[in-house]
Order: structure tokens, then sequence, then C-alpha cells
């Protein structure tokens, strides 16, 4: 097999599987502070006994990111040799930043807040979950500084030896392109928290479990999913805007428009033929992907044939179209689900927050139940768009995927490391599965004692 | 002294903090099935419990000075990063799976009260903690030791190569001082009928490491260059590294705890300074074709290495103090007694 390829699967997909835990990371660190400051501002045990419970789930999939996090690190040098050697000069500073900065912060608080309940005073005890939940969102900061440098290389140069150095840190940390990334992902991160917190405490409401604590639970995700959902969404919107200037070929990929249209029609439905270049089915609205770009009904969107013509004469002949099924896919994934939960967000509080009518039908707390998946398939789906749609780039216009791999890492050991990811995670998926859905569903009696060791019992 | 040395032993210095730190708790993440067994009253489980307790607040602060000397090699030195990261790419595969499955163990052990789904748990931090250091030392012996590198820059030996004796000797000796290192740890930290536990094997331990220290020791000689190395450089670190490790025993002996805590750290850092005095100046000492990697053909361009030593500069000793605190804050000793067992 071609290690290219091997290679490419292996980092798509123990990438995908970190950022399984990422955003849950990143929201739910903040919800879990919150509840505990109110805890130390009100003194009622019922926020105590929120942050317990949801605390406990949240180190459940906190321990996920960690490990597989330390697999991420390690990769480049691995699997992408040849990126690393050419990037580094670039990539590693804010890498090495975010471990000294971020990763220190987040483990040894984390420490302190699991074992510190009895040692510190409960304002300090609040201030090390508060410092772990800042730090999970400079951490995000710093590695999609380093993300979107691929995206968009900007502060850089290239020497005549062909090495690239970094010219400009500050112009690094001021990317655009980071300044479109991060909020889209700390905000996707707020959503992910908001429909796990609503809908295990669905769950809970439907059974009449303890009502007062998911109530409260639901309430406080639903304010912060409305918020959420409608800004993961507007920035996400602006970020469509911004890369049809600076990776037309991207977006042109993810709406398989071959051809360059002035006013551009919006495709609700493709079969795209990637040998012909062109659509066997093409179900259109006429002028609408001018105006989602430009806010009017005319406006020029560079096709895909145009952008390869470009290609060629800058970068030399080749083959620089992304695969369009995946891309097209991704995105509608990704903004179809957004439509949904901003609906079903708004649904939560305005007809349960605000009229105190928890005690919906089965179908609507069951819907909940079942939406937690959705931002997950959003955040992938986002993630193979922004990824895959950088192919044939690893470092846009500077270096290929083909450049980057590591010559001397052969198709067998990828197989052997392949197959022990894939192993290893597996069984992890299950396990961690299995520990949420029994915590998650023993509700917060079982959290309340399990500060002790003392034989948890199943519900 | 210019930049590429300064990183150059700030990547020492990050290695130095992690086998310091984290080799207390692989030490402790070893000794958990030959110390946590039931007696004076405890179950096998309480036992184990309060061990990992022991550990539990840092093992994963701990743990980040590892990926910061990963990043800081891949930010000031990254064709060093590149080479190693995959020239090593079984030996590196293999430690991320013992740093993963140790690491869960740590959370998920207590999630469920089934004694097998703790045996397993427990099996997995055993694992991890003995095969990370293990291949940590195997890696930096050949390093020392020097590896084919061809006039790309790319790794040219085997998988095989890597297992010569020299570097799994030195995999074994950073093991074992690991071992000791946690079990004086133990000593600190426990009371009652697992602290006369470990108390009765440290000496044990003590003699074990101090032989195939000195047999590694010896070897280096050998194996490696360091004794084309500047006259003192060449004895000093290693005869260091021995006496430090001496000086361990006598405190044993003298039941100080906290001062033998402090010399089989001295031990392992003596041994990362004597790697990267061995070392210096290259960063992977080729055997051939091509030429070796410096730090100066493998780094940064200059105005990075700036950027990165200003951050450095001001984070480094912000983070050395707040874990300092944290290990304030949890220095008392931690009873066996399964109701008070947080977590
Ligand atoms: C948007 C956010 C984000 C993204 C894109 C990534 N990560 Fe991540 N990472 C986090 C946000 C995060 C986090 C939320 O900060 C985690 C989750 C759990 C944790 O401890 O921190 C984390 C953990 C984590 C750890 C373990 C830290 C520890 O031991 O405490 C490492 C080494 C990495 N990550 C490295 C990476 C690399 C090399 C990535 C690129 C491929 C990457 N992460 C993508
Ligand atoms: C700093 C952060 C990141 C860096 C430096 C990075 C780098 C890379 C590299 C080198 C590749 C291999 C080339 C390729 O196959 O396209 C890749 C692929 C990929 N990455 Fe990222 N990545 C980052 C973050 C992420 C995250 C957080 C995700 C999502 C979970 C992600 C998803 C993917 C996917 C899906 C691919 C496969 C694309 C394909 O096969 O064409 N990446 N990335
Ligand atoms: C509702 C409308 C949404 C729009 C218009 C939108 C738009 C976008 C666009 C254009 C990208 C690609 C950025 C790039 O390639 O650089 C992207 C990426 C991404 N999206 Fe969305 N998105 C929406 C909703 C969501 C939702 C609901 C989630 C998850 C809860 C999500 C998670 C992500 C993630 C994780 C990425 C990859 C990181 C990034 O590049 O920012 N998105 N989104």
């Amino acid at each position: 097999m071609d290690p290219l390829i091997l290679a490419r699967f292996q980092f798509a997909s123990t990438t995908v599987y970190h950022f399984f835990f990422v955003p849950l990371t990143l929201g739910l660190s903040v919800l879990v502070a919150v509840m505990e400051t109110l805890y130390v501002a009100t003194g009622q045990e019922v926020y105590k006994r929120m942050t317990r419970f949801w605390g406990k789930l949240f180190l459940i999939n906190f321990a996920m990111g960690v490990v597989t996090g330390i697999v991420q690190e390690f990769q480049f040098g691995m699997n992408w040799s040849e990126y690393s050697r050419f990037v580094g000069d670039v990539i590693g500073a804010p890498l090495a930043i975010e471990i000294l900065l971020a990763f220190f912060i987040e483990s040894i608080f984390l420490g302190v807040w699991i074992f510190g309940w009895d040692k510190l005073s409960k304002g300090m005890h609040a201030a090390a979950i508060w410092l772990v939940a800042i730090a999970s969102t400079l951490s995000a900061y710093w590695i999609l500084v380093a993300n979107s440098f691929m995206q968009e290389p900007v502060g850089y140069a290239v020497l005549p030896d062909g090495g690239l150095v970094m010219t400009n840190f500050f112009t690094l940390l001021t990317n655009p392109h980071v300044w479109h990334q991060f909020p889209h992902v700390v905000l996707a991160g707020f959503t992910t928290a908001a429909f796990f917190v609503m809908g295990i405490s669905a769950y809970h409401l439907l059974r009449k479990n303890e009502p007062d604590f998911f109530q409260r639970s639901f309430k406080m995700a639903a304010i912060v999913g409305v918020a959420a959902t409608i800004g993961v969404g507007l920035v996400g919107h602006a970020q469509g805007q911004y890369l049809v200037e600076v990776q037309p070929m991207k977006i042109a990929a993810s709406e398989g428009l071959w051809d360059s249209e002035d006013p551009a029609a919006f495709s609700v439905l493709i079969i795209p033929d990637m040998t012909n270049r062109r659509n066997t089915l093409d179900i259109r609205i006429p002028g609408m992907l001018s105006f989602i770009m430009y806010n009017k009904f005319t406006g020029e969107v560079k096709g895909i044939n145009e952008m390869q013509t470009e290609y060629e004469t800058t970068h030399g002949p080749g083959n620089y179209i992304p695969p369009v099924p995946i891309l097209f896919i991704a995105l509608r994934t990704m903004v179809g689900i957004g439509f949904l939960i901003i609906f079903m967000t708004l649904y939560a509080l305005i007809f349960m927050v605000i009229r105190r009518r928890y005690d919906q039908g089965a179908i609507i707390l069951k819907a909940f139940t079942l939406a937690i998946a959705l931002p997950y398939i959003a955040n992938t789906g986002g993630w193979m768009l922004t990824e895959v749609g950088r192919f044939p780039w690893t470092v846009y216009g500077l270096i290929r995927l083909d450049e980057s791999v590591s010559p001397v890492v052969s198709a067998g050991m990828l197989l052997t490391s392949l197959v022990g990811y894939v192993v290893v995670y597996g069984l992890l998926i299950v396990t961690t599965v299995y520990l949420l859905g029994k915590y998650a569903r023993a509700g917060p009696a079982a959290a309340d004692v399990s500060g002790v060791l003392q034989p948890e019992k199943e519900d | 002294m210019n930049l590429n040395i300064l990183w150059f032993i700030l990547i020492a210095v990050l290695y130095i903090g992690f086998f310091i730190l984290e080799g207390f708790d692989f030490g402790v993440g070893i000794l958990l099935p030959f110390m946590g067994k039931a007696g004076g009253g405890a179950s096998a489980d309480t036992m184990r419990r309060t061990m990992i307790n022991t550990i539990g607040p840092h093992w994963d602060g701990n743990e980040v000075w590892l990926l910061a000397a990963g990043g800081a090699t891949f930010a000031a030195f990254p064709l060093w990063y590149a080479t190693m990261f995959s020239g090593f790419y079984l030996p590196f595969f293999l430690l991320l799976v013992a740093l993963i499955i140790r690491g869960i163990a740590f959370e998920f052990r207590s999630k469920d009260d089934n004694p097998k789904w703790r045996a397993l748990w427990d099996g997995c931090m055993f694992l991890g903690s003995l095969f990370a250091p293990f291949l940590l030392g195997v890696a930096f012996s050949n390093l020392v030791r020097g590896v084919p590198i061809d006039d790309q820059m790319l790794y040219a030996g085997g998988f095989l190569y890597l297992l010569n004796p020299y570097a799994l000797l030195g995999g074994v000796t950073v093991v074992m001082v690991c071992v000791l290192h946690g079990a004086i740890f133990l000593s600190m930290k426990t009371t009652e009928v697992l602290r006369e536990r470990v108390h009765k094997i440290i000496p044990g331990l003590w003699v074990v490491s101090v032989v195939l220290a000195v047999i590694f020791l010896i070897a280096t000689f050998f194996s490696t260059g360091i004794s084309d190395k500047p006259g003192i450089l060449a004895w000093v670190v290693p005869i260091a590294c021995a006496l430090a490790l001496l000086a361990a025993g006598y405190f044993i002996r003298r039941k100080r705890e906290g001062w033998a805590f402090g010399m089989t750290a001295l031990t392992l850092a003596l041994v990362v300074v004597m790697f990267f005095v061995i070392l210096y100046p290259n960063v992977m000492i080729s055997t051939g074709p091509g030429p070796s990697l410096t730090i100066y053909n493998a780094s940064s361009a200059p105005y990075t290495l700036k950027v990165l030593t200003t951050v450095a500069v001001i984070l480094l000793p912000i983070v050395m103090a707040y874990q300092a605190w944290t290990y304030w804050v949890f220095r008392k000793r931690i009873e066996t007694k399964a109701d008070t067992l947080i977590y």
C-alpha cells in the first residue's frame, strides 16, 4: 500500500478522534467553572452537586483528550518528517508555547482540582477549574495559530536554499485566518457542551429524576447554547466569505462549482464526476451562492477549472482539485446541523426555560438526548472541510502532501501503528462511552459519594 | 553563549525535569502490583489506591515536561525532531501506546468496582510505567552511541539496529533507577504497613541500581565518544552520577528519606547531563554515511530562537513556581484508610 495514503489516513483518523474530546473540554470546563463559582457565591448545595456531577463526566472526557493529544504532538515528526523539517521554524514555536503556556496549567491545576477539595479554600478550588478552562481555550488558540499558518501562510520568508523561516511572530499570531478559526472552534466547543448537558438533563427530566437539579442544568446549557449556536453560525458564515478570497479552490470544491459564475448559483444536490470535471446531476438555486458570499445576488465566485488553470501557471502542472464529494457533504452536514441546532436551542430557551415548562413530551426530550451527537458530527464535518479542502497542500502554496511524508517510514511500519491505534482507540472509545453512559444515567447521587472510595453502585 | 547552545541546555533541563518528576511516578506505577497487596487490615485495592493517590495530583503535570521537551525540540531543532521521531518510529509508537494506556488508567480505574476492571487498569498502569522509561532509556542510549544517518539527514538503520546491548542496558538501568526513586518517594508519602513494606525493599533495589548503573557507566566509556570529551567533563559527570547514587544508599541507611530522594533525583539529573555532554555539539551522532546533526545545522533560524527564548525565559520559572506550590499543597502523607481516600 502507498505510505502516503496510510499516513494521511492515520493522521486524519487520530486527529478527528482527538477532536471528539477537545470541544467538550473547551465548553464543559467553563460550564463547570461557572457552576462552582455559583456554589462559592451562593453557598447553595445544589451547585456543588452540579459541579461534582458534570465535573465527573468532564474528567472522563478530559483524560481521553490528554492521552490522544500526546499522539498528535509526536505524529508531526513521526509521519510527516519532511513537513516538520520544512515548517519547524514557524510551526514549532506556537506548539512549544502552547505546551509551556497552556498544557502545564491545564494538567497541574486539574490535579489540584481533583484532589484538592478538602485542601484548599472554596474560592481557591474554584480558581483551579477556571485556570483549567482558560488554559484550554488558550491551547486552542495556539494550536489554531499553527493550523492557520498551514491554511494561509503569513509572516515567513523562503530562503534561497528553499528553507522556510519565520520573519514576524506578531503577524503569525494575528493571521486573519486564526481570527476566524479560533472563535468558530471555541463556539463549537460551547455548542458541544451545551448539547451534552441539555441531552443528559433531558434524559433525567423525562424520568422525573431530581427535577430541580436537572432543570437548573438544562437552563444554564440552553442559555449558553443559544448564544453559541448562533455565534458559531455567524462566524462560520464570515469564514466562508473570507475563504472565497483566500482559498477560492476550497469553496469552489465544496460547492461543486466547476466553472466561474456571476451571479453564482447554489447547488442543493450534485453528483460530481471528478474525471470529466463536471456534475452529472446539479439541482441549483440561481444567484444564491453569490448572495451567501457577498450579501447580494451578483458577484463572481471562481470555479474549480479556473483555479486549476491558475495554479498550473503559478505552481506547475499537477492536480490541484480536492475531492469534491467529501467537501460537498462535509460542508452541508455541518451547516445543516448548524441550522437545526439553532432551532433546537431557541425552542429550549423559549418554550422550556422562559416558560418554565420542562415537562415536555417524551419525543421532545428524547430528541434532545439524541441531539448530543449532532455537534460531534458537525465538528468532524468542519475539520474534513478545512483539512481535506487544503489538498494537495500541507502548507498552502508552499509544500504538498506527497513532499511532506516521512521517507524512512515504510508502509509496513505505518500499517503496524495504524492497526495499533485502531485497536487501542477502538477499545478506549467503547470504554469511554460505557463510562460516560453509566455515570450520566446514574445521576448526581452517584457523584455525591464518589469523592470517597466506596463501591460505586450501578443504577 | 549563543542561542543554539542555550536551547540545547534548555532541552536538557526539560528532560531533567521530566526524569526527576515523572521518574518517581513511573517507579510507583511499576511497584503497584508488588507493593499493592493486602495487609494490616487494608485490602489490596485500598493499598493500590493509596499508592496511586501519592502521585494522583502530579503525574499529568509531570508528563507535560516530556511534551515540553518534544515541543522544544520541534521548535528549536526541527531537523533533530524530524530525523529522530521518524527514525525511531516503532519505539516511539510503543512509547505512545504506553503513555496512553497508563494515562487513561489513572482516570478509569476507579470508575467501576469490578475486580477484573481494576486488575485491567492496574495492569495498564504497570506496563505503561515500565515501558515508557525503558523505551526512553533505549532511545537516549542510541542517541549517544550514534546511529547511521545518510546525507539527506535521514535515519538509515532499521528497528533492530536500535536494540543493541548497550541501549537495552541503558533502558533497564533507567527503569531501575526510576523504581528506586519511586520507592523512596512512596516511603515519604505513605504510612504504617505500606511504608514499612516499602522500607524493606529499598535496600535491595538500591543494590541492584548501583550494580546496573556502574556497569552502564563503564559501558558508556566503551560504547560512546565520552572519552574524547575534554578531560574533566569525561570523568566528572559519570563519577558524580555514581557518587549521588552511593550517597542515596548512605541516606537510606540513615533513614533520611528526603535526602535519599534528593540523591536519586540528582542521579537521574546527572544521567541526563551525561547524555547531553556526550552529544554536544551534536544532537544526533552519525555513524555514517552522512554527517551528524549538530546544534547548528539542525536548528531553527536566529529570529525564531530569539522569540522562543523570550517566551521560555518568562514562562519556565512561573511553571516551576506553581508546580512546586502543588507539591506543597499535597505535602501530607496519604493514609491507608479506605474511607478517607479521595477519588
Ligand atoms: C481547538 C482546539 C484543539 C485542537 C485543534 C487540537 N487540540 Fe490538542 N488539546 C486541546 C485543544 C486542541 C485541549 C482542549 O486543550 C486539550 C484536550 C484535553 C487537554 O488536556 O487539552 C488538548 C490536549 C492535547 C495534548 C495533551 C496535553 C496534556 O497532556 O495535558 C497534546 C499534546 C495536544 N493536545 C496536541 C495537539 C496537536 C499536536 C494538535 C494538532 C494536530 C491538536 N492537539 C489539536
Ligand atoms: C495545528 C493543528 C493541525 C495541524 C498542524 C494539522 C496538520 C495536518 C497534516 C500534516 C495533515 C496530513 C495531510 C493530509 O492528509 O491532508 C492533516 C490532515 C488532516 N487533518 Fe489536520 N492538522 C491540524 C489540526 C487538525 C484537527 C484539529 C483536525 C480535526 C479533528 C484535523 C483534521 C484533519 C483531517 C480530517 C485530515 C485528513 C485530510 C486528508 O486526508 O486529505 N486537523 N492535518
Ligand atoms: C451554521 C453554519 C455554519 C457555517 C456557515 C460554518 C462554516 C464553516 C466553514 C466555512 C469552515 C471551514 C473553515 C476553513 O476551511 O478554514 C468551518 C470549519 C469548521 N466548523 Fe463550521 N460552520 C457552521 C456550523 C458549525 C457547527 C454547528 C459546528 C460544530 C458544532 C462547526 C464546527 C466547525 C469546525 C470544528 C471547523 C474546523 C475548524 C475551522 O476551520 O474553523 N461549524 N465552518
